[in-house]
């Protein structure tokens, strides 16, 4: 999981922020001002300052927020000026959108706000449907409104280019003001609490959001138009409601509850992706009818409440068909305020010592959780006072509740804004005066007078305008000329006992640093015994405290701790498994914990650790390495284990059959270990059995489905066959132990151990499963190279989609959930237990995928659509081919290692396009789909998804936060540890990234460089030389330029032409050598590359059926293929290596296949080994076809590009 | 990549000490007996794993002449029930390989050595050792909840070398719960050349009751402090053939370097004075 945040408001307002990684909380420094209240989400964090209006804070992402503006220059033929901006009166505007509807002048476009800036100027957009126009961007037609084309005919009368320029938004990490503009003017008046949510509504457009504010008066306004590409949103819209509202909460999904001024709940109705800020309220009685509800939190599936007496409530029964719920539950504990965050974890803030606590024991099964545990990290501030801040703090506290302007205090861009904190202020006594919440502060007769009566905001405000009294009388003797106020507009005069004597605060040190001390010393005041709340008992604490601060300075107890107002979990990804460094009590546990990690992390790099291994590396040369010819005193004994299995018989008909298997263990010549498995089987009454050599078996590859713990036995032998030893084990459990032993056992046989070598080829199942094969020299070997069946491979635990490396043993992995992964160079994991998986570098690794079922109907003139089909239709339920029944119901997750994460839901997302309920429509089953009703249209289907997730362990540690599509490192050769290694990415979204500071030592790099593209790209390759080429979603091929070392990122893209009516959908690029595939599986090779032309010349078809290609540092090109026949069964998905390929003949003769089917991603980019070198000119030559020798594409001697180890 | 720990077990395990048995010159032979070359697994037992220098020597003798067999190195007998590798580092570390041992099938010395009349003794002996380790590391609590086959195991694995079936099992004896660190008590045991006791043995526990990590050196300031006394290096302090640094910690030792029946068996002898 990455690192995200937990946001937290202490009472003087200032905002904190406490990594899930991290055990301190840090004062967001940006803050100019004082914030009350929060709503954090992952991407950002709204909130509602003390100036009342509202900020939003975008975080700095890596990959920025861009937005493409887009313009159409029209143009229409005359015969005088041939084609000008002379259009006839009938036509659109010069300037149009794409629909030339609207005028739309390039000096026309505004910056949507401040927070945005131009990246660039106007450019053309060369790009047509993935075709490069070269001539300037112009498509043909013969008039408006009609089909372009590239080529200008004779008939061509009109023409247009479309005209693109990028706006950025540059407000991260800043807090940024959202003007309170409603639809009609500035809104009546200023907000008091805010809520963000509702993401999980809709997927389209990305990064929605739904933002519930409430103002001063009640009233609740909904903010529309919040998506990435606009974070601001466009403007609040007003929503009815049935009384005034004091406080309001929305959750990720479509649970929207708030709090009346009464003391009851309202719950929003009628939420839908359609309709996100909902249709009606439902009021629900508060807990307790006597005390009346002051705070509301809610998730996806939970509602907690607190009353007036500071009870907490949690609601059961709440579900997406019921946001209302069943009944109230009282929770232990009492609390001020409560936050629900991702998975519907819960924080509070205690009513006691108004510190945070996180709910544990949270889980999907358990949503009230189990206890209260305080959340007691330090902030940076405890540990060394930041002068600046605390004096901007004191600046802009002291002038806003002093009722005084000054410029500098708040964030003022224009002038009217100036007036806004003085207006507030009116509003907010107005507001507290107001009837439930009474100021309490000063009466000492009331038992608990600093607890808020009806929001914590009364409280905040309350602690501020006490600290400010005392902040007034002791900065007025240090720093008098800031505090001069000549209106005195202070509400409470300064007591007495607070004017301090010149001698008392005259101490050495700048009066700044005074001020400083006073503010922490008030923090420490604070959360003194209850006793020191009175006011008289105050300001004598106060003194003594001042005079004691001053003496020694940095005195801050354990006993200060912060006091908070407010906090958010919103953005918070956490779950009752991650593991939080928030609970240790630093002070106390300082030592221990120092202790701990001295045996734990640093560990691995400790002199000690070095030295034993560096001293029995010794002892065996010493004290074996020269007596190797001696014999050994135990002479290895055969050993056997023995059990019964299910074997798929290999004859017809086919079917389970029970076997007794075992496995025989020995001693081999060479001291190797090396075994047989037996399978021992009755045909015809008559006792038969089946063997494989262990030194023989070239994969074991576990088939687990939810209905057999199956695992496949290859063989060279049986690979050509694609019929493999099929058995099944009784349990998983039982599965898993053959699958180790097995895997051990084929490992001992072939002496590998340890973690694979830096040429290791990797390559991925359909299922995710991960295998690693070493490479032998001979693999590559011309003209006689290793079959690649006879391969092994043996499974590294995890569960990714793809998986890239390249020759210095940097490796990445992407899962099916776009998450990165960086391999950490240990082995075994997943469900190799004990020896044969490593324990430094094993971490958990979760992934997440989508199951998918589709409901189908058939229209009848009766009732219209039903799911009363014909008697020879699909299933009414059914899987993608209708040929399998696919219920809700019976759908299950993929194996038992997934359990579903989600409940079903429509998927709008199905290419071709749905109506609003998702249906596409079809004349008949099974045809092609589209995503409106037409008269024709007698069927249709709608998607269904479900997530599923697993957690399973390997040597894979996450690359947070962008997720990914593609990756690619560069082959490079022998380097020093610190040289950066290029490595450059596709995000799911299509951006292309290009990593920084990945090196041997930190193979995860540090960030990522976004570059610039004009379209989202799905598939990228960085080859010899830098050579960087990759593949926009449109299909079309880019060759970015000029990449170095000195440039990494490059600095233009060159849009190559793809192969004839072809759409490219993957790129490898080798030492040399480019190969493509496109959407129809064809394999493609550039032909005409040269170190001063890179972009070569054009596509030459190499093969088809190709599903993936790899093309490795030596130029080899292996590939994924589908249909493969074997003499038993024909597979899809298999590994095939091209033969025949070397430096004059980089296309190769014919395929080598391998293992597979169900095989996905292949990688040979680490795999640098040259074949030993076996000169046999007159066969090399003889298998050179003349023609290709003369048509080579790369002249011999080829310096720059001919090196492997450019980088 | 940084080595990983279980290439330490497996160095362990597989430590051979190159050995030439050459028969006691008084023994009477019928012809002359050839010295016999054999590398010794450093984490077994001399009985257990010499049955072929056995098998070699009686070829020369008349069965008369042969009562139970016991080796000597240097005059000094060595005890069949301390793991090879013990006897090696604590007789004769820093001499010449290979290990030169006198075999005797005559006048068995009754006061130092205890009587092995088959391998079910070398058995209840290691077993027992096992059973001592869990008790101080973990109450006994794991090794009482294993099956009598999991005993079996962990000795089957001794007697045949097989590393993977051993540490299959042993892998729960060198379990510990997370939040406590590390083991109850370490169990070791540190041998003194110089000294009448066999062995020190004392309860010390992993964690200091403040929290810090205890080391090797810690452990040695409390049992036997003149092994690191300042002056110029007079002892080696020797586990397993090497020499950890005193930093390393306790714990780890214990989990990596102990021999198959738990005990972190320690070695202090006298430096070589060059």
């Amino acid at each position: 999981m990455p690192v995200s945040l937990l946001w937290a408001v202490d009472v003087y307002g200032r905002v904190f922020s406490l990594s899930t990684g991290g055990q301190q909380w840090e004062h967001c420094c940006d803050a100019v001002l004082e914030f009350k209240r929060l709503t954090a989400v992952q991407q950002c964090c709204w909130g509602i300052a003390c100036d009342h209006h509202i900020y939003l804070n975008v975080h700095a992402s890596d990959v920025p927020i861009r937005y493409q503006e887009e313009a159409y220059e029209n143009q229409r033929w005359n015969p005088v000026d041939n084609f000008s901006d002379r259009l006839l009166p009938s036509d659109r505007w010069q300037w149009s959108d794409i629909t030339g509807l609207e005028h739309k002048p390039l000096d026309g476009f505004l910056l949507p706000s401040t927070n945005w800036e131009w990246e660039g100027d106007w450019y053309i957009d060369e790009n047509f449907g993935g075709e490069p126009t070269e001539k300037g961007g112009w498509t043909y037609a013969i008039d408006f409104p009609a089909t372009y084309t590239i080529d200008k005919k004779w008939n061509s009368c009109v023409r247009r280019r479309r005209w693109i320029r990028y706006r950025r938004y540059k407000a991260t990490d800043t807090w940024a003001k959202i003007p309170s503009e409603g639809q009609s003017g500035p809104l009546p008046d200023p907000f008091n609490d805010i809520s963000c949510g509702g993401w999980e509504i809709s997927e389209e457009p990305r990064g929605r959001l739904s933002l519930w504010a409430v103002s001063l008066q009640g009233k609740v306004w909904f903010r529309g138009g919040i998506h990435h590409h606009t974070p601001e949103g466009m403007s609040w819209e007003e929503v009815s409601l049935p009384g005034e509202v004091v406080q309001i909460s929305c959750g990720p999904g479509d649970l929207v509850w708030a709090v009346l001024w009464e003391g009851q709940l309202i719950v929003r109705e009628g939420i839908t992706r359609d309709c996100p800020q909902g249709s009606s309220w439902v009021v629900v009685d508060s807990p307790n009818p006597e005390v009346g509800t002051i705070h509301v939190a809610v998730g996806v599936s939970v509602v907690w409440a607190v009353t007036k007496d500071n009870k907490v409530w949690f609601r059961r029964g709440i579900n997406s068909h019921n946001p209302c719920g069943s009944g109230w539950i009282g929770m232990v504990g009492e609390m001020v305020m409560i936050s629900v965050g991702l998975n519907d974890q819960v924080w509070a803030i205690s009513r006691e010592d108004r510190a945070v606590y996180f709910r544990q024991g949270v889980t999907s099964t358990e949503l009230s959780g189990k206890a209260w545990k305080a959340v007691s990290v330090p902030r940076d501030g405890d540990i060394r006072p930041n002068s600046s801040t605390s004096t901007s703090s004191l600046h802009s506290a002291g002038c806003f509740f002093s009722g005084e302007v000054r410029a500098q205090s708040v964030m003022s861009e224009d002038s009217d804004t100036e007036a806004d904190p003085q207006r507030a202020v009116h509003e907010v006594g107005a507001s507290v005066s107001s009837p439930p919440s009474v100021h309490l502060s000063n009466d000492p007769e009331a038992p608990k007078p600093r607890i808020p009566k009806v929001t914590s905001d009364s409280f905040i405000s309350e602690m501020l305008s006490d600290r400010e009294t005392k902040r007034d009388g002791a900065a007025a003797t240090s720093i008098p000329e800031e505090e001069v106020t000549p209106g005195d507009a202070e509400a409470k005069s300064p007591p007495p006992a607070l004017v301090l004597s010149p001698s008392q605060s005259g101490g050495p040190g700048d009066p700044q640093w005074s001020t400083v001390d006073l503010e922490e010393a008030q923090t420490h005041l604070a959360v003194g015994p209850a006793a020191g709340r009175g006011d008289s008992s105050d300001t004598c604490s106060l003194s003594s405290v001042v005079t004691c601060m001053l003496g020694l300075e940095g005195l801050y107890g354990p006993d200060d701790h912060p006091l908070w107002a407010w906090v958010s979990g919103g953005g918070c990804a956490v779950d009752c498994h991650t593991q939080l460094n928030w609970f240790n009590s630093v002070t106390a546990l300082t030592s221990s914990i120092q202790a701990m990690s001295l045996s734990v992390s640093p560990a691995q790099t400790a002199a000690w650790r070095k030295q034993i291994f560096e001293q029995l590396n010794e002892r065996s040369k010493r004290e074996i390495d020269n007596f190797k010819h001696y014999e050994q005193a135990i002479e290895q004994s055969v050993w056997v284990k023995k059990g019964t299995m299910q074997w798929w018989r290999d004859w017809k008909p086919h079917k389970w059959v029970d076997v007794r298997f075992a496995l025989e263990q020995f001693s081999g010549p060479e001291g190797h270990k090396d075994g047989i498995v037996f399978l021992y089987y009755n045909f015809n009454e008559e006792k038969k059995y089946l063997h494989a050599f262990i030194n023989e078996v070239t994969i074991l590859v576990p088939v687990l489905n939810d209905s057999k713990h199956t695992f496949a036995i290859y063989t060279a032998e049986r690979t050509k066959q694609r019929w493999p030893i099929k058995l099944a084990a009784a349990t998983e459990m039982e599965m898993h132990d053959w699958l180790a032993l097995l895997s051990v056992s084929c490992c001992d046989s072939r002496g590998i151990q340890g973690p694979p070598s830096k040429q290791a080829i990797w390559s991925i199942t359909c299922k995710g499963d991960i295998f690693v094969s070493e490479p032998w020299p001979s693999l590559e070997a011309c003209p006689y190279p290793t079959p690649c069946d006879q391969m092994f491979w043996r499974q590294v635990g995890g569960h990714l989609r793809l998986v890239e490396c390249n020759s210095v043993g940097v490796v990445w992995g992407l899962g099916y959930d776009h998450t990165a992964w960086v391999y950490t160079g240990g082995y075994g994991g997943g469900f190799f237990q004990g020896l044969a998986s490593s324990t430094d570098n094993i971490f958990t690794q979760t992934d997440v995928k989508s199951v998918y079922i589709y409901e189908n109907q058939r229209w009848n003139p009766v009732t219209g659509y039903t799911s009363r089909g014909l008697p020879t239709d699909r299933y009414m339920w059914s899987d993608a081919t209708g040929l399998h029944e696919c219920t809700k119901a019976s759908t299950k997750p993929p194996s038992p290692h997934w359990t579903w994460v989600t409940e079903w839901a429509v998927d709008y997302g199905v290419s071709g396009g749905t109506d609003r309920e998702g249906w596409q429509y079809a004349a008949d089953f099974p045809t092609s789909y589209h995503g409106y009703k037409t008269l024709k249209d007698f069927v249709r289907r709608r998607r269904w998804a479900r997530k599923c997730k697993l957690t399973t362990t390997g040597p894979w540690q996450e690359v947070p936060p962008i997720p990914l599509s593609d990756v690619t490192i560069l082959p490079c050769g022998d380097q020093s540890v610190v040289e950066q290694i290029p490595l450059w990415a596709i995000s799911n979204k299509g951006d292309v990234l290009c990593r920084l500071g990945v090196t041997l030592l930190t193979p995860a790099g540090t960030s990522w460089l976004h570059v610039g593209t004009d379209q989202p790209f799905k598939s990228i390759s960085i080859g010899g030389a830098s050579q960087v080429w990759a593949i926009a979603r449109d299909g079309s091929a880019f060759y970015r330029g000029s990449v170095s070392t000195q440039n990494p990122a490059g600095d233009c893209w060159y849009h190559i032409p793809s192969p004839a009516r072809q759409k490219l959908k993957q790129v490898s690029v080798g030492r040399t050598s480019v190969y493509t595939v496109d959407e129809n599986g064809n394999l493609w090779y550039r032909q005409g590359l040269t170190p001063s032309y890179p972009q070569g010349s054009s596509w030459e078809h190499i093969s088809n059926n190709v599903r993936k290609v790899s093309v490795g540092p030596l130029d080899q090109v292996w590939i994924i293929a589908d249909k493969v026949q074997g003499s038993h069964s024909l597979s899809c998905g298999t590994v095939c290596h091209r033969l025949g390929v070397q430096p004059m003949e980089p296309k190769g003769q014919a395929w080598d296949y391998g293992i597979g089917g169900g095989w996905d991603h292949i990688t040979v980019r680490g795999n640098n080994i040259e074949a030993p070198r076996v000169r046999m000119p007159s066969l090399t030559d003889a298998l050179r076809p003349p023609s290709t020798l003369a048509a080579r594409p790369l002249p011999a001697g080829n310096t720059e590009n001919g090196n492997a180890v450019q980088c | 990549m940084i080595a990983d720990d279980k290439d330490v077990l497996r160095d362990v395990w597989f430590g051979r000490i190159p050995t030439c048995f050459t028969l006691y010159q008084d023994e009477v032979t019928e012809r002359e007996a050839e010295p016999f070359y054999l590398l010794l697994p450093r984490v077994s037992y001399l009985t257990l794993v010499t049955d072929k220098v056995k098998k070699h020597f009686l070829k020369v003798m008349k069965a008369e002449d042969v009562e139970e067999i016991w080796f000597e190195y240097e005059g000094t007998p060595l005890k069949w029930h301390y793991p090879i590798g013990l006897l090696f580092d604590l007789h004769a570390s820093n001499t010449s390989l290979p290990w030169s041992i006198t075999v005797h099938f005559k006048n068995f010395p009754e006061r130092d050595l205890l009587h092995c009349p088959c391998n079910s003794v070398i058995e209840a002996h290691f077993m027992s050792s096992i059973k001592e380790a869990d008790a101080l590391k973990h109450k006994s609590q794991v090794i009482n909840d294993m099956q009598k086959k999991d005993h079996k195991q962990l000795w089957m694995g001794l007697q045949n070398d097989k590393f993977d079936q051993f540490w299959a099992i042993n892998r729960k004896l060198m379990e510990y719960p997370t939040e406590e660190g590390g083991f109850r008590y370490i169990p070791f045991r540190i041998y003194l050349t110089m000294s009448d006791r066999p062995f020190i043995q004392k309860l010390f526990r992993p964690i200091s009751p403040d929290g810090h990590t205890h080391t090797l050196g810690d452990l040695l300031k409390e049992v036997y402090p003149v092994a690191i006394a300042n002056e110029a290096k007079r002892y080696q302090v020797v586990i397993h053939g090497i020499e950890p640094l005193l930093e390393t910690p306790l714990q780890w030792l214990s989990e990596h370097l102990s021999h198959p029946d738990n005990f972190l068996h320690i070695s202090v002898i006298p430096a070589p004075s060059d």
